[in-house]
Parts: C-alpha cells; structure tokens; sequence
C-alpha cells in the first residue's frame, strides 16, 4: 500500500530521472561506504564554516558600502560624532549600530573565518601526520594546499575592508613589503593601490577580490578537493578487517546524511554562541583610517600573526644592499617572503619528496600511525615549531607587556629559538614515536599489566600480564617499516660508469635520513618466543585464585622476562 | 627496553622454520558491539524523546531569535548593543545547534550502525581503454590536419597567444594610475610650510615647545591638496625639543635643528608604520608594529630592531611671526625602502 507522498515522491523521481538520468547517479551515491573518525571531521569543520561564510558574507554585502569617500559620520554612535570617515567605515558602524543582527552576522563572519583557517591548518596537519596525501591523492594535497592559501588571500582582503585604524595599518604593512620585491616592487605596489597608499582605490578592489574573486576560487577547488574524495574514496585508519583493498564504515544515506548534515548545524551553532557571546573586532572603537595613528599592542588575526613575527625577528642592521645603486631590502625580503616561501613550499611539496625517497607506486588507502613514520612526524613537527616561534614571536610586545620582560630581550631569544626549536623538535619528537613503537611491541609481547602479583611456591613473585587480543594485536603489528634503499654500484660488472648513479645516490642519502631509525613490528616467532621465556603457564592454573575464565589466554610477563627486540629494532648505522 | 642487539639481519628469529609466518595476518572485522538502545526497549524509546527533545530545543531557540529581533534594538549605547547580539547570537546557537545535535543524536543511537565494507577499485583505466583513448587522439588529429599544416597551426597559436592582451593592456595601464613611483621620494613638505598639530592643524610656535615634550606634525597647507590622506601618509613628521647639550648633530646638519627641537618622518623606514612611540628619557622613537627603535637624540639612528635606515630628518626653523617652519623638503625619500630609492 503506497500513501499519497510515496506516489508524489515516485512521481516526481520519475519526471527527473527520465530527464538527467539521476537514476545512476543515486544508485552509486546514496549507500556509499565512509569510514569513521573524529579527526575526518577537521575537513568538514571548514567546508561548514566557509558555508557559514557564503551566508553570513552575503548578509554583510547587503549593506556594507566598499568605498573610500570621506563623509561625515552622523548615526547613532555618539563618540564617532561628526568624524571624517571613509564610506567604508561608516556603513560598518552601520552594520554594527543600527541594523538589527548586523553585529551578529559582522561577528559570525569573523569568527567563521579564523574557524576555518584553524579547521584548514589542523586538517592538513592530519593529512599529514597519517599519511593521507601518499598515492593517489598527491593532487589533492597540492589542491588542498592552493585552499589554504587561498583561505589567507580571504582572510586578509576581507579584514581590510572595514577601512579602521588597525586594518589600515594592515595595509600599511602591505605595501612596505611588496615595496621591498626587486625591480618591480614599486610598480607593484602602484598596481595595488591604483597610486600610492592609500589612494582611493584600495578599498572597491579589495571589496572585489574578496567578495568574487577569491570565493569563486575557493568554491571552484573545494569542489575539485571533494569530487577527488569522491574518486579516491576516503582513507581509513589502520585496524582489523581494513585494507587498501576496501573501505570500512557506514554508508552515505542514512548515517553521513544525518551526522555530517547535522554536524554543519553544530558549526553554525558553536559559531553562533561565539559571536553572541565573544566581541571580535569592535571596529567602533579603533576609529576611521589615519596615516599618523597606530595602536601599540596590535595584532593580525592568527593566521597572519607569523609572518608579524617574521618581521619583527628580522635584525635591520646591515640588511639593507645597495647593489649599482638600487636597493635591495634584505630585512624585509627575508622574513616576509623567503622564509614563508621555504616553510610553504617544505609543506606543499612533502608529499612528493617522500615519494622520490621510498620509491613506492603503491596506492595507499590506509593511514599510517603517526608514530610508525618517525622521520614523517618529527618533520611535519619540526616545520610546525617553527610556524610557532614565528607566530608566537608576533605578539612578543604583548608577551613583554604582560610578563614584564625586556621585549629586546624577548626577541633575541626569539630569533635563537627559530633556528634551535625545529631542531629540537625533530630530535625529541623522533625519540618519542620511537619510544611509542617500543612500547608498542613491549605491549604486543607482554600484554596488557593486569595489577595481580603472583607469588610462586619458590618465592619467586611475578605479575600476570593479560595477553592483547588478536584485534588489539593487529593494530600494534600491521605496518611495513620503511628500509634505506639498496642502489646499484656506480659502474657496472664492465666497469662502464652507470647513467642515474648520482641522482641514486642523492635518494640513498635521503632514505638513510628518513629511514635509519626504525622499529620492526613483532613477528608471530618474537611472539611465540617472549611466551616461551615465561615457562610458568602450567603452574599459573594452581598458584593463584582467580577464576579460571580469567586466566585462560594469561601470559606471565613482567619484569623478570621482558624479552629483547629479537632484531631490527636496534638503530645501528654499523651494518648497513 | 634496551636495545643493545646490533644485528640488523631483518628475517625474522624463528621465522623460517616453517611453522611460523614471517608476519600476523589480519583477523578481520572485530565483533560488532550493541548498543544499549538495540537491546533496551527503554533505551530506545528514551533516545528517540530525546531527540525530540533536542529538535523542540532549536523551535525554541528559532522563536527565542523572532522575540530578541522584535523586541531588542542594537540602540545607541554599547550596553544596547551588546544585548541584542547577545540574545539574537543565543536564539541562532539553539535554533541551529538543536538541529545538529538531534540529527547526530539520532544517528548515533537509533540508526544502523553494522559497519559495511565496500570494495576499492584502482584508479588507473585498463590497457586497451588507454590505448582506445591515445587513438582517438590520434584520430582527432589526423582529422584536423592539423601536423601537416605549419603555417595554420603558428597563425592559430600567435592569434590565441596576442588575443588576452586587449584584456590586459588596458588592465595593466590603467590599474596603477600614473605609474610615476617618483612620489614615493616627495613629500608636500616646502621651504616656509608652517609644523601644524595633528589632527587639529594648528600651526606651533618654538615658544610653546617645552624641553621633554614631543608633538604629532603635520604640514599646515594639508587639507590645500585634493587627497590629504595620501598626502599625509608620507609627511607626517614627529618632533620634539630637548636639551640641546643631548643632541649629537651629524656633520652638515647642525642648521637642521632649532634649539634643541628636531623633526622627523614619522614613517617607519621598515614597512611603513607611524613610528609614533616616543620615550622621553632615553630619547628612543619605537614602532609598534615591529619595534624598530630609532635614537631622536643620535639622528634617529637604528638601535634595535628590523630597520635598517635611520628616520629622514625634516630641516627646520623659524619664521618671522615665531612659528616653526619647514626648511625644504625631506632630502630623501621618506618610509620603506624600495628598489628605485637612491635612483
């Protein structure tokens, strides 16, 4: 028996399907298998936001006014009475005093747009760290990659555009650096400007290039991003019955419908409660644009803060080259775009670099436990650190102000810490996957310490350890380590010198960086043999009182019988 | 663990005698868990009122919005402001969260939650699909001709190649203005224009400049010029007065001063910033933006910090009437560097 709904529902499938065919499309679709996990959420967190992005964006379109004419300000706020202002600043006020929900959507859209950079940089700090950009998605890591910058482009253009004293200072900075870039530096800066700063230009063009450029961008590749999981189908994390061969997890329609679709009202909500409850970027109080004004204590939103730290980090002296008598501007240059430059391009492209060292052609479907990848982790750790000084170094007047530290001094130290704590980081990061895989075969070996003390008829007293089982096992033991590669001599058995040696070599070098240190997982042999060590598994039915039930699979372990790594978990650079 | 075994013979102890696999093998799918809601009638029908619950939760929230923007207006204080964006911000979190979490609420108790296992395919397309695929390429140029002919294929590739430019052209002329970057080393500063205060524009007397004090400047023909932003941005100048016994004038600038009182840009000749953090004691000038700290005393030397040049020094000295005037223009170009700066 169909009701009324069904037969409109079968209807009006029928009209759509013979006209597009939507048919297939539903059938391929709606029972799609994605895997689950709370850290696949980061992605979802900042395709949301920027949802919340498009909506809140196009509200603040309505009634903001992108131009740098000067009027008089006579609305509603009492201390702003009269003051010169640019259009721009104006119509934020506007927005802020006088329409209703204004300042909640001017809030919402700040909030939403540092959500999704932060979304952004820790969804691709997963991606990283679990190897998810390996065979076939490296595309999708260069697209995801190209998002980020992107984001930044937004973020920037969109902050700027209230036209107040912090974000003209903003802009300010700009056009020092871009001044900075050989030959065509001030060129460039006229481009951007329509003149010189400030002009009156900046702000239509800003307004233009955050409000289509940069979102149709964005819009066009998250896009691509997402049609590429499509294709790829997601990756899932390491466990039992999950291989390259398969995708494990619940399908598209109900559960994602239901969890995903509820998750971007649950980014919404949390963004919601934020700009009710968080004042971000109380523009009235900063007052319209002036040249000669500037607020000491300033800070960028975050994702700009490390290239403010970059600067400030920056020694002056003896920076600054004049070369046939034009200027080259080191003290800017090099933190303002080398050093980014270095760190962005490390991260965009890893993933190919990886790729040269290992050789592998495999597809990989799989995540890897950030700890199984020692090299992989301490680098991305390494780079991290060093984002971190950086944008740490960026609110060191704060960090002096509240501290009551020297801000000189904070910034020497600041400058030793850029170069010492990556380093640092990597070795100690290193150690710590190392020590986690240890543990991890320490466990598989052993088993899991239960608290019960045995004491045998000898005198002898032990601690029963509880075996894993064949699931919490597989996890511990199911990854491939990674070897330096084995290369070819460089001549061959005629001694004619071989074509490719020198770039072998170079790989060779690498791979013994990546993959020196390592840990083997325990082998079903190593297992057998750290339950042989024991020898009291006849004696443990007898000797104590638990239930039986308890005690069957029991292994006696623990401090007297720890067993050695039987072999290849030793770094030794001697016999390689 | 220690690990002072130094082999690294990677075949596994014990694994080759036959009875032992060299690695584990995957026991497959762990066990599925039920939840309490698949066993527990109760459990069941509690989770479903909840979810109901957490929908009514976002109606409320939803009708909580309509009363706060009905009711509640942003006003003209800061303390009606807040209000309304407080109570309209709490009615869009319940009205929107209540969705979410109902929906997730539901999937997470209610729906089948049996895991499923899909195949994956390789990406790569079969042999004879490639090579169909580099045919029909083959195919499509031969029916083009395009290989045999030379001079079609230059004429296509240098119309398709000249043609962006009636977009560009007009872009790139018209985008910069003038292109005359000389302004960036002018400033409207002239011999006879009068120091004036910021923002007032009230032109200053020597006289009222005690020892100690500093003043934000700025020429007093400003609002004469049609853009007095952009005009200012460059000549904004910060002066003040100290004892002249603490002033270390540089060779050739000894007339630059009047009196212990020394003008300078106030534009950082790092990125741009308005150096306007001045320390009375040490004579120190800092940037907020990226503490650059310039020695008023010492020609606003650099003493710490990512700058590099000191502060162009504005010559200045006194007219008829007592007022403070400018004696000429900066002689260099004020703010950043940039690559023409000494051209």
């Amino acid at each position: 028996m169909t009701t009324t709904i069904e037969r409109g529902a079968a209807a009006g499938a029928d009209y759509l399907d013979q006209r597009t065919g939507i048919g297939a499309a539903v059938k391929s679709f709606a029972r799609k298998v994605f895997p689950d996990h709370w850290s696949f959420l980061l992605g979802e967190v900042a395709l949301y936001s920027f949802v919340v992005l498009l909506i809140s964006g196009v509200f603040l379109t309505l009634f903001f006014v992108p131009s740098m004419a000067e009027i008089h300000y006579e609305g509603p706020w009492a201390a702003m009475q009269g003051v010169e202002m640019s259009e721009a600043y104006a119509s934020t006020l506007r927005l802020s005093f006088e329409v209703r929900g204004g300042l909640l959507m001017r809030q919402v859209h700040h909030w939403a747009a540092l959500i999704f950079m932060a979304s952004i940089v820790t969804h691709m700090m997963r991606v990283f760290f679990t190897g998810a950009f390996r065979k076939p998605r490296e595309l999708n890591w260069l697209v995801g990659f190209v998002l980020m910058i992107l984001g930044l482009a937004a973020g920037f253009s969109g902050y700027s555009l209230p036209d107040d004293v912090l974000s003209g200072n903003g802009l300010r900075i700009t056009d020092g650096v871009v001044r900075a870039i050989p030959i065509i530096g001030s060129y460039l800066s006229y481009f951007i400007f329509g003149g010189e700063f400030p002009g009156q230009d900046l702000i239509p063009r800003l307004f233009t290039v955050h409000v289509l450029l940069v979102p149709a961008l964005i819009l066009a590749l998250i896009v691509v991003h997402l049609l590429m999981v499509v294709i790829h189908k997601h990756t899932q994390y390491p466990g039992s019955g999950r291989t390259d061969q398969n995708v494990v997890g619940f399908p598209l329609f109900p559960v994602y419908v239901a969890k995903a679709g509820g998750f971007f009202f649950i980014v919404f909500g949390v963004i919601a409660l934020m700009a009710a409850t968080m004042q971000i970027n109380p523009v009235w109080n900063y007052g319209p644009f002036d040249p000669s004004i500037v607020s000491a204590g300033a800070q960028p939103d975050w994702y700009m803060l490390f290239l403010e730290g970059s600067l400030r980090l920056m020694p002056g002296a003896g920076t600054e080259w004049v070369i046939g008598g034009y200027t080259l501007s080191l003290n800017v240059l090099i933190p303002a775009v080398v050093i980014p430059g270095i760190l962005f391009s490390l991260l965009a492209l890893y993933p190919f670099v990886e790729a040269f060292v290992t050789r592998d052609t495999g597809e990989h479907h799989v995540l890897d436990r950030p700890r199984n990848r020692p090299f992989r982790t301490a680098f991305g750790v390494a780079v991290l650190t060093a984002f971190f000084v950086l944008l740490v170094a960026g609110a060191n007047d704060l960090i002096a102000a509240h501290f009551y530290m020297s801000l000189n001094d904070l910034t020497r130290i600041f400058r030793v810490l850029f170069f010492v704590a990556p380093v640092v980081a990597f070795i100690l990061t290193k150690r710590i996957c190392l020590s986690l895989q240890r543990k991890d075969r320490e466990l598989v070996l052993h088993g899991h310490e239960t608290g019960r003390i045995v004491r045998f008829a000898h005198g002898e007293y032990i601690e029963v350890h509880r075996p894993l089982d064949e699931h919490e096992r597989w996890l511990r033991v199911a990854y491939e380590p990674e070897h330096p590669l084995e290369i070819a001599p460089p001549v061959d058995s005629r001694g004619v010198r071989r074509k490719g040696y020198r770039l072998d070599k170079v790989r060779q070098r690498m791979s013994q960086a990546f993959f020196e240190d390592r840990i083997e997982p325990v082998t079903p042999a190593e297992l057998a043999a750290a339950h042989s060590h024991g020898a009291h598994d006849e004696l443990e039915g007898g000797s104590h009182v638990a239930s039986p039930r308890e005690l069957e699979g029991s292994a006696p372990g623990g401090g007297r019988t720890i067993a050695e790594p039987a072999d290849g978990s030793t770094p030794d650079a001697r016999n390689r | 663990m220690t690990d002072h075994n130094s082999s690294t013979d990677l075949t596994p102890r014990g694994g080759g005698d036959g009875r032992l696999p060299a690695r584990f093998t995957d026991p497959g799918h762990a066990p599925h868990k039920l939840r309490r809601a698949d066993v527990d009638p109760d459990a069941n029908k509690r989770a479903e009122r909840q979810v109901v619950l957490l929908f009514g939760v976002s109606i409320l929230g939803t009708i909580g919005f309509l009363v706060a923007y009905a009711l509640v207006r942003p006003g003209e204080t800061i303390g009606s402001m807040r209000l309304s964006n407080l109570l309209l911000g709490l009615g869009l979190f319940l009205g929107m969260f209540g969705i979410g979490a109902a929906a997730v609420h539901w999937a997470k108790t209610l729906m089948n939650d049996h895991e499923v296992s899909q195949e994956r395919h390789t990406l790569i397309s079969s042999p004879e699909t490639r090579a169909a695929a580099v045919q029909d390429l083959k195919d499509g140029a031969a029916d083009s001709s395009i290989g045999r002919r030379g001079v079609l294929k230059g004429a296509m590739v240098s119309a398709l190649a000249l043609a962006p430019l009636s977009i560009a052209v007009p872009l790139i002329g018209e985008v910069g203005e003038d292109w005359d970057i000389s302004k960036f080393g002018r400033t409207i500063w002239a011999k006879g224009v009068r120091l004036a205060q910021d923002p007032s524009g009230r032109p200053i007397r020597a006289a009222e400049v005690t020892i100690g004090s500093a003043f934000h400047v700025i020429p007093d023909n400003l609002e004469e010029f049609e853009h007095p932003l952009d005009e200012k941005a460059k000549a904004i100048v910060l002066m003040v007065r100290m004892d002249p016994r603490d002033l270390k004038e540089a060779p050739g600038r000894e007339g630059w001063s009047y009196e212990g009182i020394v003008a300078y840009s106030k534009v950082c000749t790092h990125v741009g910033c308005p150096v306007a953090l001045y320390e009375q004691q040490t004579h120190h000038l800092l940037c907020p933006c990226h503490q650059s700290t310039f020695d008023l005393a010492d020609g606003a030397k650099v003493v710490f910090g990512p700058a590099n040049r000191p502060l162009p020094q504005l010559p200045i000295s006194v007219d008829d009437e007592g007022y403070l005037v400018a004696q000429s223009d900066f002689l260099e170009p004020v703010g950043p560097s940039y690559w023409e700066r000494l051209k």
